[in-house]
C-alpha cells in the first residue's frame, strides 16, 4: 500500500511538472489550424530581432564566462592556499546575489554609474554593455564559486602549488597549466550555468535597455500566440543542452579515474 | 662554508616558537635525516630550506649563495612530498617533463632526459600513464624522477615513504639511497622513523623542541646518544641511576658495583647521572672481566625470529636484553634465576 502510494506520489510530482511543458509544446506546434506544424519555429527563427538579440546574449555569455573565469578561478585558489579562514566571509559574498534581487542591483548601478555619476558608464552603448556583463558575472558568482571552489577541493592544492614551485614554476604558469586544467570540469560547470542564466535574464537587460533575448521574449510574449511557447521550448531545449554538455565534459576528463 | 649551510634558523608563528638557533652544514653528495617526533620542527626545517617558509631570523646558503630571501622557484630545489603531488592532469612523462619546461630545455633535449630519468626510477614503460593509474610506490618514484630531472643542487624528501606499506617503503628505501649515491646529489631527508634514518643517512639530525639536540653518524647517534632525548628517541633503551666518584676517568657507583667508563663524565663528582644501555650490549651470563654484573630473574621472553627479546627483573627494575638466535640454544624460561653483565663500554653516561 505505501509503496503504491509512493509511486503515486511521483507520478504526481511529475504530472505536475510534465504536463504544462507538453501543454506549451503542444501549442507551440499548432500555429497552422487542424494540423502541427513548425510553422511557429519557422518564424521566430526568421526573425531577425530573434537574431540579433540571441547572438547579442550569447557575445554577452561569452564574455560574462571569460569574466567570471579570470575573476572566480584566482580568488577560489588564492582563498583555499592562503586565507583559509577568509572562507566563510568570501562563501557569503558570493552567495548576496542569490539573497539580493537583480533589480535592486540594477538600480543599484544605474543610480551609481549614470550620466551625471563620478563613473559615466551608462553614457555609452559600451559602457552599458560592461555594467550588464558586471551585472550578468554578479548573477552567476554563486554558482560559478561553487562550481570552482568544489573542484579546488578535490585537489591537494597546497602541495601541488609548492611542488610547481620547487621545479621553477611561477604563479601564472601555475595557474595556467596545473590549476585551471584541474578545476576545468567545475569551470565548464559554472560557464554553462552562466550561460543558462545569461540567455534568460531579463530584469538587467531591460533596465539597462540593451537588446538581450530576454527583453525579447517578454515582448514577444506580449504581442504573439504561438512564437512565444516556440521561443519558451528553444530556450528550454537551450538550457537543457547545457545541463547535458556539462555531463559530457565531466565524463570526459581523460586524467579523471572513471 | 660547507655546500648547504644552515646558520642560527629561527622560526616562529605568533607566540609558537618551533625552530630554535637550528644550525647545520651539508656537505656536497652528503645524505642527512632531520629524525624526530611530530611538532619538532624537522618539515619546518626543510620548508625553509625549500622557501616555502620565510625564517624568522639565520640564513641559508646553498653552493655559497645566500637564498634566504629567495623565493622556491628560484632556489633550484627539487622536492618530494608524502603525498607525491603528482600532477594529475600531465601523463607521467609530463610530469617529469614539467621542470625542464619552465627551464626552458629544448624539446629533444627533455624528451631524452625524461627517459633517462624514467629508466633510473625503472618506469621506462610507463611514460603515458597518467598517476592514477599507478600504486602508491610507483607514483612516489615517478615524483623522485620529477624532481631530480631539473638537476638540482639540493634534494628534499618530506617523509617520502610514511603514505606506502612497509614493504614497498624498505625497498624504495634503499633505491632512494642508491640514486643519491649514484647521482652524488645533496639530500636533507625528514622522517619521524628512527629505522629509516639509521638505514639511508650519512648522517642524522636528532631534533626534539626545535633545537637539534645530537648531529652525527647514525653509529654515534645511536651507540653515543649525546641527550637523554636522543637516547629514549633511537632504540629500545635501559636505564639506570648511578653517581659519579671520578668524572675524569669516568668512574661511577652502580648500585653496589663500581664501573669505569673509561671516557670522562661531564658532571661533578657525587652528581647522580643516568646510565643508559642499548639491549643488545646486555648479555645473559658472566661475561668479560670488568663487566658489571647482576642477578635477575626472567619476567618475560619475546621470540622475534633472529633476535630473543628478554626482560629480567633486577630487583624492582625492568631491563630489557637482545640475544641473537641460535638452534642450539633453547630460550631461557620465565622464572629462571640468571646471571646478567653490563660492559662498560655499551654503558652511556646521559648528563643533559
Amino acid at each position: 500500500m505505501t509503496r503504491i502510494a509512493a509511486y503515486g506520489t511521483i507520478l504526481l510530482g511529475c504530472l505536475y511538472f510534465i504536463m504544462p511543458m507538453i501543454g506549451m509544446a503542444e501549442f507551440s506546434l499548432s500555429m497552422r489550424r487542424g494540423v502541427y506544424s513548425l510553422d511557429a519555429y519557422r518564424v521566430v527563427l526568421a526573425d531577425p530581432q530573434f537574431q540579433a538579440t540571441f547572438t547579442y546574449s550569447l557575445v554577452m555569455a561569452l564574455f560574462t564566462i571569460i569574466f567570471g573565469v579570470l575573476l572566480v578561478v584566482p580568488t577560489a585558489y588564492w582563498v583555499q592556499l592562503k586565507m583559509p579562514k577568509l572562507r566563510p566571509v568570501v562563501e557569503f559574498v558570493t552567495l548576496l546575489p542569490l539573497v539580493i534581487p537583480a533589480i535592486v542591483v540594477v538600480f543599484g548601478y544605474i543610480r551609481l554609474y549614470n550620466t551625471s555619476g563620478w563613473l559615466p558608464m551608462t553614457g555609452s552603448v559600451m559602457g552599458t554593455n560592461i555594467l550588464l556583463m558586471f551585472g550578468y558575472a554578479t548573477l552567476a558568482l554563486p554558482y560559478m564559486y561553487r562550481a570552482v571552489d568544489t573542484g579546488l577541493r578535490t585537489i591537494d592544492v597546497a602541495t601541488l602549488t609548492e611542488a610547481a614551485q620547487s621545479l621553477g614554476a611561477g604563479w601564472l604558469r601555475i595557474m595556467a597549466t596545473l590549476i585551471l586544467p584541474n578545476v576545468l570540469g567545475a569551470v565548464l560547470s559554472g560557464a554553462f550555468l552562466t550561460l543558462a542564466i545569461v540567455i534568460g535574464e531579463f530584469t538587467m537587460a531591460a533596465l539597462l535597455d540593451r537588446p538581450a533575448f530576454g527583453p525579447y521574449m517578454q515582448i514577444l510574449g506580449a504581442n504573439k500566440a504561438y512564437e512565444p511557447a516556440a521561443l519558451a521550448v528553444i530556450a528550454f531545449a537551450i538550457t537543457w543542452a547545457c545541463m547535458g554538455l556539462i555531463q559530457m565534459v565531466s565524463r570526459l576528463s581523460k586524467h579523471k579515474r572513471a | 662554508m660547507a655546500f648547504l649551510d644552515l646558520a642560527h634558523l629561527d622560526k616562529s608563528y605568533g607566540a609558537n616558537h618551533v625552530v630554535k638557533d637550528f644550525n647545520l652544514a651539508i656537505e656536497k653528495g652528503e645524505f642527512v635525516s632531520l629524525l624526530g617526533p611530530s611538532g619538532c620542527g624537522k618539515t619546518t626545517v626543510l620548508r625553509m630550506v625549500g622557501g616555502f617558509e620565510v625564517p624568522s631570523a639565520g640564513t641559508i646558503h646553498i653552493d655559497g649563495q645566500d637564498v634566504t630571501s629567495l623565493k622556491s622557484n628560484q632556489r633550484n630545489i627539487g622536492m618530494v612530498f608524502q603525498a607525491y603531488a603528482l600532477f594529475p592532469n600531465l601523463t607521467v612523462a609530463q610530469n617529469v617533463a614539467f621542470g625542464l619546461k619552465v627551464a626552458g630545455v629544448s624539446k629533444a633535449e627533455t624528451a631524452e632526459r625524461v627517459t633517462e630519468m624514467l629508466s633510473l626510477i625503472g618506469l621506462a614503460d610507463l611514460g603515458n600513464r597518467y598517476p592514477f593509474q599507478l600504486s602508491g610506490g610507483q607514483q612516489q618514484r615517478v615524483a623522485l624522477a620529477r624532481a631530480l630531472a631539473v638537476r638540482p643542487k639540493v634534494l628534499l624528501l618530506d617523509e617520502p615513504l610514511s603514505a606506502l606499506d612497509a614493504k614497498i617503503r624498505a625497498s624504495l628505501r634503499r633505491e632512494i639511497r642508491s640514486i643519491q649515491q649514484r647521482l652524488g646529489i645533496t639530500t636533507i631527508f625528514v622522517t619521524h622513523d628512527q629505522e629509516e634514518a639509521l638505514s639511508m643517512s650519512d648522517r642524522v639530525v636528532v631534533m626534539s623542541g626545535g633545537r637539534a639536540d645530537q648531529i652525527g653518524t647514525p653509529h654515534q647517534v645511536y651507540n653515543r646518544p649525546a641527550t637523554r632525548f636522543v637516547a629514549s628517541f633511537v632504540g629500545t633503551l635501559n636505564t639506570f641511576d648511578a653517581t659519579v666518584t671520578d668524572p675524569a676517568t669516568g668512574t661511577v657507583r652502580l648500585g653496589d658495583s663500581t664501573v669505569v667508563l673509561n671516557r670522562p663524565v661531564e658532571a661533578a663528582s657525587g652528581a647522580a647521572i643516568t646510565l643508559a644501555l642499548r639491549p643488545e650490549s646486555a648479555t645473559l651470563g658472566a661475561g668479560n672481566p670488568g663487566d658489571v654484573t647482576l642477578m635477575g630473574r626472567i619476567t618475560e621472553v619475546q621470540f622475534l625470529g633472529a633476535i630473543i627479546r628478554i626482560t629480567a627483573d633486577l630487583g624492582g627494575h625492568d631491563l630489557t636484553l637482545d640475544t641473537f638466535n641460535r638452534a642450539a640454544t633453547p630460550p631461557p624460561h620465565i622464572g629462571e634465576e640468571v646471571t646478567i653483565s653490563l660492559p662498560p663500554d655499551g654503558l652511556v653516561a646521559l648528563v643533559a
